[in-house]
């Protein structure tokens, strides 16, 4: 078996399995807080907490490693404040393993006036009013103070629906900020950076990206830009281009990815690691995940339906409460959010887990086949974009 | 269902309750409290997190009032409110109304007895009533009864009326019970009324002890109408009519301070809403109940009850966040800007899940940003600080230092 690559003194990848017809593989990620077996979901606790659900219930789920947010939590309480409890780990008393971004999607998704410079990101903060500008070195002294596994780099981000000089504006200068956060990571021995592919739906710009950033010594790469709602037909053929370029012995993160259907093509196309909050706000609006679909069990159908989520499922909600509960339980009590909570971390971690047994076991193929069927009803309903892609990598569905 | 005294020290009764629940091999301490839900849920907690709260109370109490729009969703399901609700071993109590939101008064009639729902005002007879607790199956029931006397002043004949509606409706509830089947292994909590006024009180109390009740409940004494001496005589007057083999159950009653003085006039179970509306106002509970401190610990408990004295008094320029007015000396309000680099537990000493984890610093995080996990956390120390409370109450009858724990909980209730 082969020993684990060293991708930096803090990050070692070992690769488990290899699908033999895809670029799928299981890996083992060893990280400062521990060993993360992917392909991993990481879900996103936001501001320092996983929405409703305790650290104890997160870890018992089997959660090794989440996110949280460098601007959030840049904002409230601060990096000093976090710092002084012992870094995120220490404020939050999670003891596996962190992943925080660096503060550069919220930025543009969240705040108006906001204004990128070479220097970096000026905003408006919501909070006080006050302008901050929000640099390369900014972000990873606040990731520092922050302590996370994993650091990802400053990077400007622009939507993934646009088009002209200011996509290559931006992937060019995601790369100079590349350099920058690498020069002010004062922690690498325990903090790994992150490089973010960029350069839009635009092959070539992805490539020249790609070509820059895998020269410098990061112990991992990012797939950002996307999920954004570009048409999924160009989103699968960025994806793809990138793993097939990335180094097979360091993780490949594509970033703001969750929908079960495409974690799996993802999955097939080489990459190990996912973040999403869909899973857990969808949970909070009353659905939840099931391998067919979705059940808003806040809808009158479930009123009366005294069967668990999934019959199937082992979490803790699917083992002792009903969707007729359920359902009666949403309309007024904070608790069924924790317990749709609980289902659809679940219901995620045991897709990956799922995932990669299949990969280790040798049968990729046939799971990808079963979790098609089960997903969609009828193969004409399959999404045409995931044919294609599975089928780019050999996986044909019958 | 029996009920044990083992001793009574100053009024108050220390027992035990056995033979409870379906299986009958439930039991239940006394003085003790009963687990507050909200449509058959703790707030805010899941199983898990229930858990991992030390000393939850065998008896969980249900309220009809967030379980009546499931009448037709029970009926059909057939199984009873305990199954559906994810706790099928627990011992069921189903009160008629919840004590964290008042009743609007004037709503009932000589026939009817209104119920807040979550859609609204739903009006119980007799019928529809045994009809609902048919589908509940609960293990003990508060019956129906006419408790609206405690909107400011009552008058002798409305006082009266409480006595006889609630009387007639216990009868007539009685025999609807004979007649059925899924509510033969349920208690009949017996109502006692009749205002402030003092005849009828005792009318109530001999009346319904003359019927075959499991328990009685102490009815109207919620509120601030009644004048406190008042309230204490009637009790203890009331508690002197009724046999000692039954549990004296109260609602509406959760200070510390109160609920002594309930026990000290012969009641023996309460309520546990007061924890989680001292959740609700993002407050921990941080009163001590410890009559026994070492040295070291007392000059923390000091500390403490500075701590919730200056509630509110320091008002800090910048602070945007109010303290709810509601709030007591019992608890400290962890929104307050002071807390914000507060690395210690909630209360020093405390065994619950979030103050072995957590910090009062990452408590007043989740307050500022608005986080469901913050009302997690305090209602699991919440309820654990108050079953405690009740654990201390109990040793202190069987230690014999009622004196020093009253005088405690006296100091701090300033």
């Amino acid at each position: 078996m082969a020993s684990p690559s060293v991708s930096g003194p803090a990050l070692s990848l070992r690769v488990v399995a290899e699908c033999g017809l895809s670029k799928a593989r299981a890996c083992e990620l060893w990280l400062p807080h521990g060993p993360v077996l992917s392909p991993v979901f990481m879900p996103v606790g936001t501001q320092g907490t996983m929405k409703g659900i305790t650290a104890r219930q997160l870890e018992g789920l089997g959660c090794r490693i989440c996110l949280g947010n460098t601007y959030h939590l840049g904002m409230r309480p601060g990096p000093e404040l976090i710092k002084q409890a012992n870094g995120l780990h220490g404020f939050m008393n999670w003891q596996q393993n962190l992943l925080t971004d660096s503060g550069g999607f919220q930025m543009v998704s969240l705040v108006e006036l906001s204004e990128v410079t070479e220097e970096g990101v000026r905003f408006r903060s919501p909070y006080d009013g006050e302008e901050i500008l929000l640099t390369p070195e900014k972000s990873i002294e606040i990731q520092n103070a922050l302590g996370s596994d994993i650091m990802m780099q400053l990077d400007d981000v622009v939507s993934s629906t646009l088009t002209g000089p200011r996509v290559e504006e931006a992937m060019y200068r995601s790369i100079r900020w590349l350099d920058r956060c690498i020069a002010a990571n004062s922690r690498p021995d325990k903090q790994n950076l992150f490089a973010i592919i960029q350069g839009g739906l635009d092959p070539a710009l992805r490539t020249k990206c790609l070509e820059e950033m895998m020269q410098r010594d990061v112990p991992g790469f990012a797939i950002g830009g996307l999920s954004g709602g570009e048409a999924k037909d160009h989103f699968w053929r960025v994806v793809t281009l990138s793993t097939d370029r990335l180094p097979r012995e360091k993780p490949r993160y594509l970033m703001g990815v969750g929908y079960a259907t495409d974690l799996v093509v993802c999955v097939a196309l080489g990459c190990d690691m996912f973040d999403c909050v869909f899973p857990t706000r969808t949970a909070r609006f009353g659905s939840a995940l099931v391998p067919w679909g979705s059940l808003p069990v806040k809808n009158k159908q479930f009123a009366k339906d005294f069967r668990p989520i999934d019959e199937n499922c082992d979490c803790p909600t699917c083992h002792r409460y009903s969707r007729a509960f359920l359902h009666a339980l949403f309309r007024s009590e904070t608790a069924a959010m924790h317990l749709l909570t609980v289902h659809n971390i679940a219901y995620q971690l045991n897709l990956m887990r799922s995932i990669r047994e299949s990969i280790v076991e040798q049968r990729f193929l046939q799971f990808v086949r079963d979790f098609m069927r089960t997903m969609y009803s009828g193969q004409e309903r399959y999404p045409l974009w995931a044919v294609e892609a599975l089928a780019s990598v050999n996986i044909t569905l019958e | 269902m029996k009920l044990s005294l083992s001793r009574v020290v100053s009024g108050c009764r220390l027992g035990t309750l056995t033979n409870l629940g379906k299986n009958g091999v439930q039991t239940m301490e006394l003085p003790g409290c009963l687990l507050y839900t909200k449509t058959g849920s703790p707030p805010h907690l899941t199983h898990d997190t229930l858990q991992a709260i030390e000393g939850v109370p065998a008896v969980v109490q249900l309220t009809l009032s967030t379980l009546v729009e499931l009448h037709e969703v029970l009926e059909e399901y057939k199984a009873g409110i305990g199954k559906f609700i994810g706790m099928p071993e627990s011992v069921l109590y189903c009160s008629l109304h919840d004590s964290s939101t008042p009743c609007p008064p004037g709503y009932n009639s000589n026939k009817t007895v209104s119920i807040w729902g979550y859609g609204g005002r739903m009006e119980m007879t007799a019928s529809k009533f045994m009809s609902m607790q048919r589908a509940l199956q609960p293990d003990w029931l508060q019956c129906l009864s006419d408790g609206d006397t405690i909107s400011g002043e009552t008058s002798r004949k409305r006082a009266k009326k409480s006595v006889d509606r609630s009387l007639s409706f216990l009868d007539e509830c009685l025999q609807l019970q004979e007649k059925s089947p899924e509510l033969q292994g349920s208690m009949m909590v017996g109502v006692i009324e009749g205002g402030d006024v003092l005849e009828e009180r005792l009318r109530s109390a001999r009346e319904t002890a003359k019927r075959p009740v499991g328990g009685f409940l102490l009815d109207g004494f919620q509120g601030q109408a009644m004048a406190k001496e008042t309230k204490l005589k009637l009790m203890a007057s009331v508690t002197a009519e009724l046999p000692e083999d039954k549990p004296r159950l109260i609602h509406g009653i959760g200070k510390p301070d109160e609920v002594l003085e309930c026990i000290e006039r012969g009641v023996d179970v309460f309520e546990s809403f007061f924890p989680y509306q001292v959740t609700e106002r993002g407050c921990a509970l941080s009163f001590s109940y410890d009559y026994n401190p070492d040295p070291e610990a007392a000059v923390l408990e000091q500390n403490g009850i500075q701590d919730a004295g200056k509630n509110g008094i320091e008002k800090d320029i910048n602070e945007t966040s109010k303290a709810d007015p509601e709030i007591t000396s019992f608890e400290i309000f962890l929104k307050e800007k002071r807390y914000r680099d507060d690395f210690g537990p909630l209360v020093h000493g405390c065994t619950c899940y979030c103050c072995q984890n957590h910090s009062r610093a990452y408590v007043h995080h989740l307050l500022v940003t608005n986080e469901l996990l913050a009302s997690v956390l305090l209602m699991m120390h919440n309820f654990q600080h108050y079953f405690s409370f009740f654990h201390s109450i109990r040793d202190a009858l069987r230690d014999d230092r009622l004196d020093q724990l009253k005088e405690l909980i006296f100091r701090q209730a300033l």
